[in-house]
């Protein structure tokens, strides 16, 4: 890719031809995939698709065998995480993984240093209060992870992504196993977040989440994507029904 | 993160008129220890005090990698071991050098030795983190079993000074210098504790792989960490052949050494500087007691029974019972 190719890549993240193996198991097999700034995509498949796997690839926390990501028309393929996270590329976990020994402010102060760097005391203290406003978690502020319920682990997981100051959100099933009325208060989170211009990658096994937050949908199937576009039309896919709605 | 040493920029603010009420109290301990030991005006006295000094700055440094990162350390031997050879090398070589100058080396040594160790071992997790520590700590036994400049198996001799200028023996002196050195262990725990590093090693305690998610250069950190830890845990073997005059591997490498390094910071409490320094001082101090009174065969046993008492019924150590939230920093 040429210099001026790179300075004018319209994409938030370009990932190619990404291959993953778990030892003789190819959990992802040369799959593409792109985002524009601002953009929401879902990310959808069967259990063990291989949909955490690839945002471990995308993230840093595994190095594909083959393939090729770009974010902001950087090569960041080899990065390590922590580099990433400073780029602008914040994830939350599928379960969540809290700072135990923390408080839920301490949790959150950690990104605010390390990934957007904040220094300030004052500003560290302001800002993760209105994360953790923004996250409904502003009265848990003193109290440890342990002491939170299932629905705020996940805001906690956001609130923590958020405060790395990202431009791209990946949200791998942050409402499982949660109520509709919860389902409702993380996607109104979301789209608040959207609304401030930062693009989101949402993984979710809830399809009502997934069709009605996002405006395009890729689908993976064993480790293969079949299909990629608008959201209505990716649904009525013969192939996407048959491997994945009909089961 | 233009400063290390504390997490925000307001806090460079009042850091020195913190610090010399730290260095205050520190002196005011000193002076108090001192004069109590004046009064007993034994070479046991000194012993049993370097004894337990020495235990401080072991657990202390040990802490800064175990305790705040949460990798457990095998090989501490291996690393007071290093310190203590370092001074019989450097003895064999200069006989008139100063102890402190030694104990500078070695911590430089040390530190060098963390962050090879680092290299070799931080990619591994948990238990193989440990494992890979310890068979480190063995291969220096081998080395140094097998090194005669230094007196190999049969161990060295050091013909120390009769008297130290300012003290009133030898001991006397280098119990000063012990407990100097745990003053300046403590510092280095407290600031680290404090500090930036102290921080991003906590996340990566909890959970590193989120840690890293969150920006936080694990890899970077746990290399300062034990090469911190390694300086401060080779620095306390330094001064030890002038004490007794005579060591063997099997004295340097000794198991009590590695027992009770691990057990007097999970004893007292990890999350913070002053477990190590409750534990070394409680359990080092019983140990002397139990020396006297029963014999020195007692020790590893009263250190395992704390140990079993203290993991199942404490696990957050005395600190931890003392202290509201558990796993405070
Ligand atoms: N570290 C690993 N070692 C070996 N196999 C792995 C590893 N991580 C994932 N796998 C395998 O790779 C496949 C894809 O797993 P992945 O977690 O990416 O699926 P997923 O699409 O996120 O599923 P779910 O919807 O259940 O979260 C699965 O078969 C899984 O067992
Ligand atoms: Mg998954």
């Amino acid at each position: 890719m040429s210099a001026l190719a790179q300075t004018t890549n319209p994409l938030i993240l370009d990932a190619s031809g990404i291959v993953k193996r778990f030892g003789g198991f190819t959990a992802l097999d040369g799959v593409d995939f792109t985002v524009r700034p601002g953009e929401r995509v879902g990310l959808i498949g069967p259990n063990g698709s291989g949909k955490s796997t690839f945002v471990n690839c995308i993230t840093g926390a595994l190095v594909p065998e083959a393939g090729r990501v770009l974010f902001e028309g950087a090569d960041i393929t080899r990065l390590s995480a922590h580099r990433r996270a400073r780029m602008g590329l914040a994830r939350s976990f599928q379960i969540p993984r809290p700072f135990k020994g923390m408080t839920i402010r301490e949790n959150i102060e950690i990104p605010l240093a390390f990934a957007a760097g904040e220094t300030s005391r004052r500003k560290s203290a302001e800002r993760a209060g209105e994360i953790l406003h923004s996250v409904g978690l502003g009265p848990r502020a003193a109290d440890l992870p342990a002491s939170l319920s299932q629905v705020e682990l996940r805001r906690l997981e956001l609130g923590r992504a958020l405060a790395a100051n990202p431009r791209l959100l990946i949200a791998d099933e942050a409402m499982a196993g949660l109520s509709d009325s919860e389902v409702d208060e993380i996607l109104e989170l979301l789209v608040r977040l959207n609304g401030e211009g930062i693009a989101v990658i949402l993984i979710e096994h809830i399809m009502r989440a997934v069709t009605g937050f996002c405006e395009r949908i890729v689908v993976l199937v064993a480790g293969k994507k079949i299909a990629d576009g608008a959201a209505a039309e990716v649904m009525r896919h013969p192939d996407v029904e048959r491997a994945y709605l009909g089961q | 993160m233009s400063s290390l040493s504390t997490p925000y920029v307001e806090d460079r603010r009042g850091g020195l008129p913190r610090t010399l009420v730290w260095l205050g109290l520190a002196a005011a301990i000193g002076v108090v220890l001192f004069t109590v030991l004046g009064r007993f005006n034994s070479e046991y006295a000194y012993l049993a005090a370097y004894g337990v000094l020495q235990y401080v700055v072991l657990a202390t440094g040990w802490n800064i990698l175990g305790g705040y990162a949460g990798y457990v350390n095998f090989g501490a031997a291996g690393f007071y071991a290093l310190g203590v050879y370092g001074s019989v090398f450097l003895y064999k070589l200069f006989p008139d050098l100063p102890v402190p100058v030694m104990v500078l080396v070695a911590a430089g040594v040390g530190a060098l030795f963390g962050l090879g160790m680092g290299y070799l071992t931080l990619r591994l997790r948990g238990v193989f983190f440990s494992i890979g520590t310890l068979a480190l700590s063995v291969i220096l036994h081998t080395v140094i079993v097998n090194w005669e400049f230094v007196g190999g198996a049969r161990g060295a001799y050091i013909i120390r000074p009769e008297d130290a200028p300012f003290f009133s023996s030898y001991a006397a002196y280098l119990c000063a210098l012990m407990f100097v050195l745990a003053v300046i262990a403590v510092a280095i725990a407290r600031t680290v504790q404090h500090s930036w590093l102290g921080r991003g090693l906590a996340a990566i305690r909890d959970d590193e792989t989120a840690a890293e998610c969150s920006g936080v250069a694990s890899l970077k950190l746990k290399l300062a960490a034990t090469s911190l830890s390694g300086a401060v845990l080779a620095m306390a073997g330094a001064p030890f052949p002038f004490f007794i005059t005579y060591v063997d591997p099997a004295t340097a490498f000794s198991l009590t050494v590695a027992v009770n390094t691990i057990a007097m910071p999970v004893i007292g409490g990890m999350a913070t500087w002053i477990g190590p320094v409750v534990g070394a001082v409680l359990i080092g101090s019983l140990q002397q007691l139990a020396t006297v009174t029963i014999s020195s065969s007692a020790n590893l046993l009263i250190v395992g029974l704390l140990l079993v008492v203290f993991t199942s019924i404490a696990p957050f150590g005395i600190m931890g019972l003392l202290s509201r939230r558990r796993t405070v920093r």
